[in-house]
Order: C-alpha cells, then sequence, then structure tokens
C-alpha cells in the first residue's frame, strides 16, 4: 500500500518512542513556481541574497511579533515538549521534537541577533551557547522540518513558557517565502483563492450548479424544498464555509446539514461566490498581509450582500481564523447585528437551538453509529465556542449526542486540549507528503482504536475540513474505512426532523453515512 | 582595604549594573514589541483577573510543566522553591536590623527553611542534570551552556551550604560587607576561599542572566499565548503597524 512502513498499532496508548536520527530528513513538499509565488508578493526563486534577507527579516519579525521575540529568547531546554508532537511520535526523527524545531531557527537567530551567540562566534564555539552559522543547508533543514510541523499548538499547552512552535513555524516560512523558496500546495492555494474566491478554484457557476444539486438531492430525500441560496442579497447570514464542503465526501453532507438547520431556524442565508471559502492558508505561510487580503474578502462579501450576521462552517484553523483574527484583520465588524458574535460558528447556531428546543431530533436515525469525537487542533488550542473557555469541546460533543445515542470520548488524553493534530493540518494535506501524513496520524489512529475495540465505536466525527480529508486519506493505513470519518452537522442533517417534512416521506430519510 | 576586598567590591557593583541595566532593557524590549494577533492558547480565560491568575498557576505551580512531565515538574519546582527560600534566607545579610522587615526574615522559620532548603536546590538540580544526560530526548537538545548553567548555580549552592553546615566563615565580616555593598559604604570581605568562591560565582550568575536563557524569568509575563485575554469577538485588537496597513481599505 505505501513504500513506508507504517506502525503496526498494538496497544492502546502511543509510547514515546527512542529517537531515530534523519528517519525524515528526505520528506519534503514541492517549490512553489514563480507563478504561485509573485502574486502572493514573493520572488520567483531563490534569490542570490538570501543570506542577507534571511537574516534582515529574522530580525524584522521578531521586532513585529513580540510571540516570535519571546518565544526565541526564553525557551529553557527543559525537554517537557519532547514528547507532545505527533510528528515526532510518529517518524522518531528527533527534529520533529518541538524544540529542535524551534531550534532551527533559534540557532541562527542566536548567531546574528544576540549578544552571547555573536560573542562566542567571535571565539569560534558558536555551539557551545546554541547558535550556528546561516548556510544553506541550514536552509534546506527549516524547509523540511518547518514543513513536518502542522502549527497544531499541541506543544505550547505543555510548555512551561507558553512557547507556541506554531508560531515559530509560521515565522520561518514568511521567510522562505521571502527568499523564493515557498511551497507549492499552500501558495498555489492562496493565489486561486485571491483570484477566484476559494481554494478549489470553483467559478460561481460551479458552484450554483453544486448547490442546485443539493437542493435537489435533500427534497428528494426529505420531500423539503430545502435551499442553499448563491449570492441572494439582503439576507440575514452569510455562511462561509471551507469549499471542500461543496463536493467532498464527508464534507458536503455536513453542508446539507447546515442548510436543513437554517431551514428549521427560519433565517435567511446565502453563501457568497466572492468569498466561497472560510479556510485562509495564509495563516500556515505566516503572512499577516496575505491572510489580511484574504479576510477583506469576507468583509466585502457581507457588505456587498447586506447580511446582518456572518456565521461558519466547519473547519479548523478557519475557525482560529475566524474567531481570533477576522475582527483584528477586517474588523471592525460594526455594520452587523451587535446582538450576535462575529462570527459565529454554525455549532453555537445549532447549539443555540437545541437548548432552546427549535429543533427535533430522531436520534434513531444515527443508531448505525457509535461516535467518537475528533477535537481539531486549532478549535480546541486556537479559539473557543459559546461564552465560557472549554465551550469548543462542549458544544460540539452536545450537539453530537442531540443527533445520536451511542457516543463515547477516545482517551482523555487524546482529546481537548491534548487531541492530537490528523497529522495533516497547518498546509500539509498535499499528496507529496503522503508519508509524513501518514505517520503523523499514528497518535490519533491508535486512540481510535483502543475505543473501537473497548466501546465498538463505528465512527469519528469531526469539524474541520482539513482533518476530514485527511482522515478519509490516512486512516485506511490503520486497517479502518474512509466512511467511518463523518461531518458533525452530517449526523444532524441524518436526525433532525424538518418540520415541513410530509407525513409519509419521514421514513426515506435514510441515513447515508453507513 | 585589600586588594581583593576592593576587586569584589567593583565586581558585585558592575554584576549589580549589567543585570539591572541588562534586565530593564530587555524587558522594554519585551514590552514595546508589539503582538498583532490573538494567539492565547486555550481555553483562556475571558478577563484580565484570570489572566492573573493564569500566570500566578504558571509562575508559583508551574501548572503547565505539571501537565507534562511530573519529574521535570518535581525537579524544576523544588528548585525554584527552594531558590526563593535561599533568597529571604539571604536578605538578613543586606538589611539593617533596624529595618521593619527585619522581623519578618529574621525569625527561625525563615532561617531554617533557608538553610535546609539548600538539600532541596542540590536534589532538584541533580535531578534536572540527570534527566539531561539520562533522557535521550533532552540530551538531544542541550548545548554545554545548559549543563554549564546548571554546574554553576549546583556550585553557588554547594559552596553556601558549606559555609553554613561545614565550614562556617566571619559571618559578622561578611554581613558587614554585604551592607556595606547595599549601602554604597564598601566594607571589608572575610576572605576564606569558600566565601570568594561563592561570591564569584553569583556575581558570573547576575552578569549572564540577562544574555542568556535564564531571561525566561520576565519571559513568562509577556508569552502572548498566556497573558492575552480570549476576547477577540468582543474587543477589537490591531497594534500600529497592523493599523497602518488599512489605509487601503474602501
Ligand atoms: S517545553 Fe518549552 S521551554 Fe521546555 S524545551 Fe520545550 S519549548 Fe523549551
Ligand atoms: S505545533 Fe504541533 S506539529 Fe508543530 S511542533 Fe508543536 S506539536 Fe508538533
Amino acid at each position: 500500500m505505501a513504500d513506508f512502513e507504517v506502525a503496526k498499532i498494538t496497544k492502546g496508548y502511543v509510547s514515546i518512542p527512542k529517537l531515530k536520527e534523519g528517519t525524515m530528513a528526505h520528506s519534503q513538499p514541492f517549490i512553489a513556481k514563480e507563478k504561485f509565488q509573485v502574486p502572493l508578493g514573493y520572488p520567483g526563486e531563490l534569490i542570490d541574497n538570501w543570506k542577507e534577507v534571511v537574516i534582515e527579516k529574522l530580525k524584522e519579525l521578531s521586532g513585529k511579533y513580540r510571540s516570535l521575540k519571546v518565544f526565541l529568547d526564553s525557551c529553557i531546554k527543559c525537554g517537557a515538549c519532547t514528547d507532545k508532537c505527533h510528528y515526532f511520535i510518529g517518524t522518531q526523527d528527533p527534529k520533529n521534537m518541538p524544540v529542535a524545531r524551534q531550534d532551527l531557527l533559534r540557532q541562527v537567530y542566536r548567531y546574528y541577533h544576540t549578544f552571547t551567540g555573536r560573542l562566542f562566534a567571535k571565539l569560534g564555539i558558536p555551539g557551545f551557547v546554541g547558535a550556528k552559522e546561516l548556510t544553506k543547508e541550514v536552509i534546506d533543514d527549516w524547509y523540511v522540518y518547518f514543513h513536518q510541523c502542522s502549527q497544531c499548538r499541541r506543544c505550547s499547552v505543555f510548555c512551561p513558557m507558553g512557547i507556541d512552535t506554531a508560531e515559530i513555524s509560521m515565522a520561518a516560512r514568511e521567510i522562505l517565502d521571502q527568499i523564493g523558496v515557498g511551497q507549492k500546495y499552500c501558495n498555489e492555494i492562496i493565489e486561486k483563492a485571491g483570484r477566484i474566491g476559494n481554494n478549489l478554484g470553483l467559478p460561481e457557476p460551479a458552484l450554483l450548479d453544486t448547490l442546485e444539486g443539493l437542493e435537489e438531492e435533500i427534497e428528494d430525500d426529505t420531500g423539503v424544498a430545502v435551499k442553499l441560496p448563491l449570492d441572494k442579497k439582503g439576507v440575514d447570514i452569510l455562511l462561509v464555509t471551507p469549499s471542500a464542503d461543496f463536493f467532498a465526501e464527508p464534507h458536503v453532507d455536513g453542508l446539507m446539514g447546515y442548510a436543513k438547520v437554517f431551514h428549521e431556524a427560519g433565517v435567511s442565508w446565502t453563501v457568497s461566490s466572492y468569498a466561497s471559502e472560510a479556510a485562509n492558508f495564509g495563516m500556515f505561510i505566516g503572512s499577516y498581509e496575505n491572510m489580511r487580503k484574504l479576510s477583506l474578502r469576507i468583509r466585502k462579501a457581507a457588505i456587498d450582500l447586506g447580511v446582518k450576521r456572518i456565521v461558519f462552517g466547519e473547519c479548523g484553523h478557519a475557525w482560529r481564523v475566524a474567531y481570533s483574527f477576522l475582527n483584528t484583520l477586517a474588523g471592525p465588524f460594526d455594520f452587523l447585528d451587535p446582538n450576535y458574535p462575529v462570527p459565529q460558528h454554525i455549532c453555537e447556531f445549532t447549539y443555540n437551538m437545541i437548548q432552546n428546543n427549535e429543533l427535533t431530533f430522531d436520534k434513531s436515525q444515527n443508531d448505525d453509529m457509535t461516535l467518537t469525537f475528533h477535537d481539531s487542533c486549532n478549535v480546541a488550542r486556537a479559539s473557543r465556542m459559546g461564552d465560557e473557555p472549554g465551550g469548543q469541546f462542549k458544544i460540539p460533543r452536545a450537539v453530537i449526542k442531540a443527533a445520536c445515542n451511542n457516543y463515547v470520548d477516545m482517551p482523555s488524553d487524546t482529546i481537548g486540549e491534548s487531541t492530537f493534530c490528523c497529522g495533516g493540518g497547518g498546509g500539509l494535506l498535499t499528496d507529496d507528503l503522503m508519508e509524513l501524513r501518514v505517520k503523523g496520524a499514528l497518535p490519533r489512529a491508535t486512540a481510535l482504536t483502543h475505543v473501537t475495540n473497548e466501546y465498538g465505536v463505528t465512527h469519528m466525527a469531526a469539524i474541520c475540513a482539513i482533518c476530514k480529508s485527511q482522515f478519509t486519506k490516512v486512516l485506511p493505513y490503520y486497517g479502518f474505512t474512509m466512511d467511518q470519518i463523518v461531518s458533525v452537522h452530517q449526523l444532524v442533517s441524518s436526525a433532525i426532523v424538518l418540520s415541513d417534512a410530509p407525513k409519509d416521506n419521514e421514513e426515506s430519510d435514510e441515513t447515508d453515512a453507513a | 582595604m585589600s586588594a581583593l576586598s576592593v576587586f569584589y567590591t567593583i565586581l558585585f557593583y558592575s554584576a549589580a549594573t549589567i543585570f539591572i541595566v541588562g534586565l530593564a532593557y530587555r524587558i522594554s524590549v519585551y514590552a514595546k514589541t508589539p503582538a498583532p494577533l490573538k494567539i492565547p492558547t486555550t481555553p483562556a480565560p475571558t478577563t484580565k483577573s484570570g489572566v492573573v491568575f493564569r500566570l500566578f498557576t504558571e509562575v508559583a505551580l508551574f501548572n503547565s510543566l505539571f501537565k507534562s512531565t511530573k519529574w521535570t515538574w518535581l525537579f524544576g519546582w523544588m528548585f525554584h522553591l527552594s531558590l526563593l527560600l535561599a533568597f529571604f534566607r539571604h536578605l538578613r545579610y543586606v538589611l539593617s536590623p533596624d529595618s521593619v522587615f527585619w522581623p519578618l526574615i529574621n525569625n527561625w522559620l525563615v532561617l531554617f527553611a533557608g538553610q535546609y532548603g539548600g538539600f532541596l536546590m542540590l536534589i532538584g538540580l541533580a535531578g534536572l542534570f540527570g534527566r539531561r544526560i539520562f533522557v535521550d530526548r533532552v540530551r538531544y537538545i542541550s548545548s554545554p551552556s545548559d549543563y554549564l548553567m546548571l554546574i554553576l548555580i549546583f556550585t553557588i549552592a554547594a559552596t553556601g551550604m558549606l559555609m553554613s553546615f561545614v565550614n562556617h566563615t566571619d559571618i559578622v565580616q561578611l554581613k558587614a560587607f554585604a551592607f556595606g555593598l547595599v549601602t554604597f559604604n564598601p566594607q571589608e570581605l572575610p576572605g576564606d576561599t569558600l566565601v570568594l568562591i561563592h561570591l564569584a560565582l553569583v556575581a558570573s550568575l547576575m552578569i549572564i542572566f540577562p544574555v542568556s536563557k535564564l531571561l525566561h524569568a520576565p519571559g513568562i509575563f509577556f508569552s502572548p499565548t498566556r497573558n492575552q485575554v480570549d476576547n477577540p469577538r468582543e474587543q477589537r485588537h490591531i497594534v500600529e503597524w497592523a493599523a497602518k496597513l488599512e489605509a487601503d481599505r474602501e
């Protein structure tokens, strides 16, 4: 099945592996060509004076981002993070230990930008204080290992200094872009989203076609004319959802779920073709500018369509950008209805309706499944839902439990704030990183195997487009089938009882998840 | 005054100057560096007082480290606690018996805890050192300076304890010297070797503090993943350089 070795899961928990140097030194994504670099404001290929630019950019960024500055300075090498990264656990490569990954950048920072580093460099022993001169090999190492970090922030939970390796990875990728060594997957997508409106490059007619198709599917299924409007002006809600929701499985089943919930809520809503993408890959490459440009499309769409609220669909990093950054990047949203948070998550929306007894479910529709829930990193550790800290754990579970009878959590050190990344986040969801993606999924696959064996779990629900795509692709390597991954709103979609459904049609609402 | 006393007096004044100026400089750099995005590691407090509490649990209890590895937490926390105890015990060298704080530090509890806390410190440091050597992951990420830092502090603690348990020095003269330093009235220093080693190493520690990883002490307070309030939807967060980009907005 694969040209690399896939670990056999024999135990119900992950154990900390021994170090094996260089196991992933060969793993790197394709480099972006000029046509994807230039539109993003980066040079088309490696520039001649890369060395000066790297040194200069490192200084500039550590002056613009307190996170970077403080994180580069205050690591005490305590080792607390060393066994926390799924990529280290799955690959044994010591450079995938969070602190070692940071050190790839930190050694250069020390050499050029700290008193001690410069002093010991003059003495000829920079290594004494962990400093290292910048060479092409160092840059190559950056490209390799900063594309083995999914920016999941798991390490930041356990670091006594609060050091978040994701911030370092973002800075490193930004610097690499600035010298012309960008990553093809991310930059191609950002270019497309910036030109067309979504990561897949779906133009308006294609979107319209898809949404109409879904309307027909729902009507065939339920006998109810649930609408999925596009570019409709003057409606209540602008739905911004990852473009994978328009066609990928199981994403699209989730989209139909949102539509049904909106239908039951009696609110008017629309998708925008101009801002038909919740994902924002500008974050993955650490580019404030690119992230901002993509975010401004959402602002413009909201203004042009004259909506009152913005709701985001199921996507992990998109929810981080939306919840934590959107107000900063594209706010203030004082032109929207102040009675609702901007933006709102679809799970918050559905949860509120459940709380108010405004939704009816026939949970038995999901009785063919025993579910568990995969907390997506960016939702778990970089955002919130609801009013209380930790709402991001409670609310999606409450939605699942409202729609399903059988639910079991995975072991506590693999969910919540300690959740393990799917292995495909942070701009790594590309076929040229398949080995990394499979190996990075080992901890999650292990936890899933555990609840499968112990509690008969059959399906895992997720609220992230990347997680869903990644799992459908890599879990088969660990003996699961692709359809064991479901969207949370797919469960809602199967169980929701539409109040205007014709009576005789109720039974035909078979689940399409099995 | 003897040449030695003059040397140590100058050494301490220079070390203290480097320590204070260096630290103040670093703190001012951190304070001035903007944090353009809201990046608290969530679940995070939604209020300022919540953040103060979070920082307190981090600084006083090493909450995150506790979640991570119990052994490192135990040794690290033991070491830092004993550092605090040692600090209080040493206050009696630089405070006048007339000071209002004197009764607070000159009581059996502080003196006893300070003295025997030294053992905690040695155990803690030895534990941390052991981890660095024996755990392959920690060994991989350590550079020589990381070991030396531990050895340096270990030697300071060991010489201090030798003076207090084995080889008593002229405590009256030592106090006169230390008190003289802080009151800008330099005095003779008792010349035994242990005192000289102890003080020289303390001075070096003060000098390397602002330019080394010992800087983690103030760093934690500026760590955006720990010190930010989780309220991005309620309150727009924007820094100066980011606001400038908005000139292109319609
Ligand atoms: S846990 Fe934090 S301080 Fe400790 S080694 Fe890792 S990054 Fe450094
Ligand atoms: S952010 Fe996640 S992927 Fe990156 S080093 Fe930390 S644990 Fe690993």
